[in-house]
């Protein structure tokens, strides 16, 4: 008897690129099955295959005893198969019903018949048991909510087979345990999930099984039990990655950010902190807890309302984030597409915006003293391009990180923020991001790391900072810090309670001890 | 199957031998397809009639073109940085008249009187930008609104009535020749140099790429992004005011009615030439190379009599023409974006 899910010899051409080459990859029912795999690797555009998405140059997919060929998502859905993308496809000013129901409304004559629309819609969330009002516009879900709903969609038809693209890049640890669940009710109800992920961690709480991906070729296909996480590392990269996090601590020396009782308007109570010379400092927390606003406040990006920020001693009082520039502060955001890279600059106009006026002379630009910056920061951050002069779109997203990242230490800043700077990018990406947070404080530049990923603050930050609810709610020094000790603070639960397990973030910081 | 690698072969030299085509044209790279209509147009109008390649009829052109030239690079700088200027025809209006009413009513000299007018249209400029970047209202509404505005300032100033009775000396920018060359073709001509310097070689320019390209990205890496968008709009605006005095200056007195079809006009050159509506691109080559296709459609439809009411149908169609390829560019870019998640 045949499997479930049977893809055979897919293969698919991009100009310029193999995106897939004779992938076979096969899932019984009810499986869920992770696709691991380094950026550009071709676990998506072999997802966008199935889903109907892209179409193969060659290749045939089985389900479910049936040969399908879909042209389109919906030609896909009507066979079985739904896909959630990273980028959430909803319309924000619809409601959750309405959104269930996109693309076949029920309607009689063109008219929209609601009643029918609420009814669907109920049953597909209460079939997931998640709770959301069918009244909420779109945009004002939270992003897992918003993720809900798209799988609730999927649902409304005949579901066999799931996929989910990086879906918890943005979520929080708890909201992610609830994905997870309800990825463990549609495997119990025999709907195969297929998950692309980055996250070995999550995956081996997850999944039952595991294919790597590498240059559109799948590498190898294991049982989630019958593997580790260097294993998984070195078949996806094709190389040994001894140590992921790589810190090297440097010497500490004067503050150069001294942050007073800092009031966000309406996001932070009063906060206060200082980072020195050479010091890497991590902000923990949930999503929600005020970190980024805290951080675009004291670039001046978003205003303050009271509180004071020293600057080498100077006090700063940014209108605008150039304030803050030109004092030595900047901000890598934590959204690279929508306010990191500009997708229709070059990369060497991507790396000067942040060093416009070194780069010029009377408001001309000194074209060649441009050029040597930007090819010598392509050199120093293993920037992967042909020429300076590509397109910012064309790289891989940790070649656009790199660049983003480049910008700042072209500009030569003396605090960096860096908010979620690994988020969505390959492990080699994020091992190179790790040693130029390194390169910085060996200069004697301080660097600021927020995250919410809990191992990468462990590993990378000489102090970290915990938030919550706008507040700070602990800090601890590098010696002796636990994950327990930083959800503690970040959760606001107390050590006699019951937390929810500790899982992933356990696993790392056992593979590092 | 090998018919398929056989086509992917093909077309992977294709590639290649564009790019390698794309280092030796440079910057004309882009601006390739427009002068290409441009050629195709002259050698057509070449073959077609007798009356196209004269020395008259090409100065002619050029001094036809040079306000509407002027006008598209003010357009481009503007909508590369995402902005829209409508504004700029009533601004030629107003700026005429001013300029006309300045030195007949109040008995300033020519060259201020010029000048006078040249600054009506950077304040006008001054205000959409300051709407646009302070108040934060979208540049499509506040240029609309200051087209009206100006429109009905032009009138009233001049009660509805042309202003007459100005030197002759006022007639030399628009009509005045220097070694041979009309004024208006060197003022084209400078205006045309300083305007891709600016855009293409000073902080000015590169900002205005990147807020077009991605304003947040622009402010967070330190670009003052609401100053260069007034500064945007001055420049648009001063580019107006000068084309409405060099218009002025050709028929010799302060037309309150004069400038009508310049916005469409405009934005169809700096769109054709190869700016896009959404930002971030656009060079000002192309603008007159846009700007150059729409007096060709101009003077051919004359030479070949079509009618005045076709010229402007087959105008409409261009520009939709154009924006379509943009639109197809943009969502081309956008696939090949994709390819690398």
């Amino acid at each position: 008897m045949s499997a479930f899910l049977q893809m055979r010899g897919i293969s698919l051409a991009f100009p310029g690129t193999q995106a897939l080459s004779d992938v076979d990859l096969t899932v019984e029912r009810g499986e869920i099955r992770a696709l691991l795999g380094e950026n550009g690797a071709g676990k998506s555009t072999l997802m966008k295959v199935l889903a109907g998405v892209e179409r193969p140059d060659a290749g045939s997919v089985t389900l479910d005893g049936t040969a399908i060929d879909p042209r389109s998502p919906k030609e896909a859905h009507a066979a079985g198969v739904a896909m959630v993308f990273q980028e959430m496809s909803l319309a924000d000013n619809l409601s959750v019903a309405e959104n269930i129901s996109l693309g076949s409304l029920p309607n009689r004559l063109g008219a929209v018949r609601w009643r029918s629309v609420r009814k669907t819609a109920a049953a597909a969330l209460a079939q997931l048991h998640v709770d959301i009002p069918l009244g909420t516009k779109a945009g004002e879900l939270t992003i897992a909510q918003q993720q809900m709903v798209e799988i609730a969609k999927a649902v409304t038809g005949e579901l066999k087979v799931l996929i989910l693209d990086e879906p918890t890049s943005a979520l929080t640890e708890t909201e992610t345990e609830e994905l997870f669940a309800l990825m463990r009710r549609l495997s119990d109800r025999g709907v195969s999930v297929l998950y692309i992920s980055h996250n070995l961690e999550e995956i081996i709480a997850v999944c039952d099984s595991v294919t790597v991906m590498r240059d559109g070729t799948a590498v190898a296909t294991h049982q989630v039990a019958d593997t580790t996480v260097d294993m998984l590392i070195t078949e996806m990269v094709g190389r040994e990655l001894t140590d992921m996090m790589p810190k090297q601590s440097s010497e500490v020396g004067d503050v150069l950010l001294d942050v007073r009782d800092l009031v966000v308007d309406g996001k932070t109570e009063p906060v206060s902190f200082t980072v020195r010379a050479g010091e890497v400092v991590g902000f923990a927390g949930l999503l929600g807890a005020g970190r980024s606003s805290l951080m675009r406040c004291l670039v001046g990006d978003i205003p303050r309302t009271s509180g004071q920020v020293l600057v080498n001693g100077q006090p700063l009082q940014p209108r605008q984030p150039k304030d803050a520039v030109r004092r030595g502060l900047g901000y890598l955001s934590d959204d690279r597409r929508a306010s990191g890279i500009v997708g229709k600059l070059g990369i060497r106009e991507n790396i000067g915006l942040g060093c416009l006026s070194l780069n010029s002379q009377f408001g001309v630009m000194k074209s060649i003293q441009e050029r040597r910056l930007a090819e010598d920061t392509v050199a120093q951050m293993r920037i992967r391009c042909s020429s300076i002069e590509k397109s910012v779109a064309e790289l891989s997203g940790g070649n656009q990180q790199k660049v983003v990242l480049g910008r700042w230490m072209a500009a030569g800043v003396d605090v960096l923020i860096l908010d979620e700077p690994t988020r969505g990018i390959d492990v080699g990406a994020k091992t190179e991001v790790y040693q130029l947070i390194n390169t910085l404080t060996a200069a004697g530049k301080a660097v600021i790391l927020v995250s919410s990923y809990l191992p990468e603050v462990l590993g990378m930050s000489d102090r970290v900072i915990v938030m919550r609810g706008g507040q700070i709610t602990g800090e601890h020094p590098r010696d002796g810090i636990t994950s327990e000790a930083v959800m503690y603070d970040a959760t606001g639960q107390k050590r006699s309670e019951q937390l929810p397990p500790l899982t992933t973030a356990d696993l790392v910081m056992k593979e590092h001890q | 199957m090998s018919t398929i690698e056989a086509q992917r072969q093909t077309a992977s030299d294709a590639t290649k031998s564009t790019s390698a085509l794309r280092r030796v044209l440079g910057p004309l790279a882009n601006q390739l397809a427009p002068f290409t209509i441009v050629i195709v147009m002259c050698i057509g109008l070449f073959i077609l009639t007798p009356h196209f390649l004269t020395t008259s009829n090409i100065k002619g052109n050029l001094v036809q073109m040079s306000s509407l030239a002027i006008l598209a690079v003010g357009a481009t700088m503007v909508i590369v940085a995402a902005g829209i200027d409508l504004s700029v025809s009533s601004i030629v209006a107003l700026s005429g008249v001013v300029s006309a009413k300045a030195i007949v009513a109040f008995g300033v000299g020519i060259p201020l009187g010029l000048l006078i007018g040249i600054a009506v249209g950077g304040v006008v400029g001054l205000i959409n930008g300051l709407l646009v970047s302070k108040l934060g209202l979208p540049a499509f509404i506040t240029t609309l609104g200051t087209l009206s505005v100006c429109a009905g300032a032009a009138l009233l100033i001049t009660n509805g009535q042309a202003v007459y009775g100005l030197p002759a000396g006022f007639g030399w920018l628009g009509t005045g020749e220097v070694l041979g060359i009309p004024v208006p073709v060197i003022v084209m001509v400078i205006v045309a140099i300083a305007g891709h310097m600016l855009l293409a070689h000073t902080t000015l320019g590169r900002a205005a790429y990147a807020i077009g390209g991605n304003a947040r990205t622009a402010r967070l890496s330190g670009i003052n992004v609401g100053m260069v968008l007034v500064t945007l709009f001055v420049i648009s605006g001063l580019l107006a005011g000068l084309a409405g005095v060099l218009e002025a200056s050709r028929v010799v007195s302060g037309q309150p009615a004069a400038g009508a079809n310049y916005n469409l006009l405009a934005i169809a050159a700096a769109v054709i030439g190869g700016a896009s509506l959404f930002g971030g691109e656009g060079k000002i080559l192309g603008a007159i190379i846009g700007a150059t296709i729409l007096q060709l459609i101009s003077n051919g439809s004359n030479l070949l009599d079509i009618s005045t009411f076709w010229q402007s149908v087959i105008v409409g169609v261009v520009v939709i023409l154009a924006v379509l390829y943009d639109q197809f560019r943009q969502s081309r870019a956008r696939k090949a974006g994709t390819h690398h998640p």
